[in-house]
């Protein structure tokens, strides 16, 4: 398989990189305390995306409760789907338990570990612990071998996960293409296992960040990133570390709202599709 | 010298964790968080103490993989774990029971493995959460001799009562009462078989040394990170 080395497009807006993920995407996000390209997650419910699949980096959060509402979502792989201190997320919950959803349950590190196989190319990566789960069981993709080193030795193995898109937001985007993510380091991960990757940024800096020694470290380099859009406050209700938190009270009035079908529908026509100035 | 059932359950946790040096809590855990904290006070600055959650100063420059990483390496030697359902073989579920959902397993099925020891730790003491056989493994109490497996349960802290694991039979035995509570009220409301002795010591409650360190340093960490937690247990 050959992952792309990019040419980064720059888009106008969260609209144009929601239109760039097809239906029946596989998805790789963050969650909900690295920066989330809300907006175009907010763009994609409002252009009807369908048959999604989501990968949580290890876990998932509010975005992919709203996409599941919202009826975008065939099937997700995650290690929990969680709004934190907001408490379960509702509209995820209730398509488990309606069994309207594929859900193919995982633990976090067996996700990192399957995209940092596709990160090396290797078509799989051994990891420690895991066995005797009913994860293992349940999983398509995860298989025990005995250690080739040291017979008698059974380890899990995680096949490559190579999602067809990455979609997250950062802080800041330059001319050049790369994009400054800092320390959260799962966002690289996801980007450069992903065949495209989809970026919204809070602000635009001139030049090239990878010439800045003290930015350089924090960046995803432009070979990895498909298109970048601005999106200011895009990461909103959740947070960027530095820059702006997570809106609490907008989250506990999410997890309120969203316990209802109709709640769910009162939340999207006042967060998500008045907003939009298309 | 009066106290919180919260302050009771941290003074045993940090009991619990006695020497090690490096203390992993992970989300929405405020009672652990207080427990290695109180060590801290006690103790030097010792152990170290990675809080999950922390929103600003997180410990981990590598993203969220970084925690797992070096767990494995063996740098963590204590992490918590709870359960919608526990059971006699310390076998924990975070998936689903009888057509409920709940969110799923996070790092369980790995840090069960990799931590040098787990707390095992839910407040509420009943037969829904204690059971006999858990009904989803989201990860397994015990493994077979041939599955290298560095660390596993140490024990479990509910509030009615503290158990430890006993390695050997794959059983926890109960070690003590929690004051509120006592064995036939433990016995009642455990839907798993353990072993006990003929009479259950109370769990020792804290010294006002360590509810004075609680109740000044501890609380004013704890009220950075837990805000809600602290309103309610200390009206801060």
């Amino acid at each position: 398989m050959n992952l792309p080395s990019n040419q980064t497009r720059h888009l106008a807006g969260p609209e144009a990189l929601a239109r760039e993920i097809p239906d029946g995407a596989c998805i790789g996000l963050p969650p909900d305390y690295s920066p989330v390209a809300m907006e175009v997650v907010r763009a994609l419910v409002r252009r009807g995306a369908k048959d999604l699949k989501l990968i949580g980096v290890p876990v998932l959060g509010l975005c992919a409760d709203i996409l599941i509402g919202a009826g975008c979502v065939r099937e997700v792989e995650t290690s929990a789907v969680t709004l934190g201190e907001a408490g379960l997320a509702p509209r995820f919950t209730e398509a488990a338990e309606s069994k309207r959803l594929r859900i193919v349950d995982a633990t976090c590190p067996m996700i990192h570990t399957g995209l940092q196989a596709t990160e090396k190319g290797v078509p799989f990566m051994p990891l420690r612990g895991v066995l005797g789960s009913d994860l293992v069981k349940h999983h398509p993709d995860w298989k025990t071998i005995d250690n080739p080193y040291a017979p008698g030795d059974p380890i899990l193995l995680a096949k490559a996960i190579v999602p067809d898109v990455a979609l997250f937001h950062a802080r800041w985007a330059d001319a050049a293409g790369n994009v400054w993510v800092g320390r959260r380091g799962e966002l690289a991960t996801i980007a450069h296992a992903s065949k495209a990757c989809y970026v919204s940024y809070e602000e635009l800096k001139p030049g090239d960040m990878l010439e800045d020694e003290l930015l350089a470290p924090g960046c995803i380099g432009s070979v990895y990133v498909t298109a970048v859009a601005p999106a200011p406050r895009g990461a909103w209700p959740l947070g960027v570390p530095g820059a702006y938190g997570i809106d609490d009270a907008h989250l506990m009035h999410y997890a309120r709202l969203a316990k209802t079908a109709a709640g769910f529908r009162q939340y999207l026509d006042e967060f998500v599709f008045k907003t939009v100035a298309a | 010298m009066s106290y919180a059932k919260e302050e009771l359950l941290a003074v045993t946790i940090a009991r619990l964790i006695g020497d090690a040096r490096h203390v992993a809590v992970g989300a929405a855990s405020p009672i652990p968080a207080m427990a290695v904290f109180l060590l801290r006070e006690k103790n030097h600055g010792i152990p170290r103490v990675s809080l999950l959650q922390k929103r600003s100063g997180n410990p981990f420059t590598e993203g969220s993989r970084e925690l797992f990483d070096l767990a494995g390496q063996g740098r963590i030697d204590v992490f918590f774990l709870g359960g919608a359902q526990i059971d006699g073989e310390a076998n924990i579920n975070l998936v689903e029971t009888e057509g409920k959902r709940f969110p799923g397993s996070f790092g369980s099925a790995f840090m069960y493995f990799a931590a040098g020891k787990t707390i095992l730790f839910r407040e509420e003491h009943s037969p829904r959460v204690l059971v006999k056989k858990v009904d989803f493994v989201s990860a397994p109490g015990w493994s077979p001799p041939d599955v290298e497996r560095r660390g596993g349960p140490a024990a479990l802290l509910t509030g009615k009562a503290l158990f430890l694991w006993q390695k050997d039979q794959h059983r926890f035995r109960l070690e003590s009462v929690h004051p509120d509570s006592s064995a036939e009220d433990v016995r009642a409301n455990t839907g798993f078989d353990y072993d006990a002795p003929a009479t259950a010591p109370r769990t020792a409650a804290p010294t006002s040394e360590e509810l004075d360190l609680i109740r000044g340093p501890v609380a004013r960490v704890i009220a950075e990170n837990y805000p809600g937690f602290a309103k309610r247990v200390w009206a801060l």
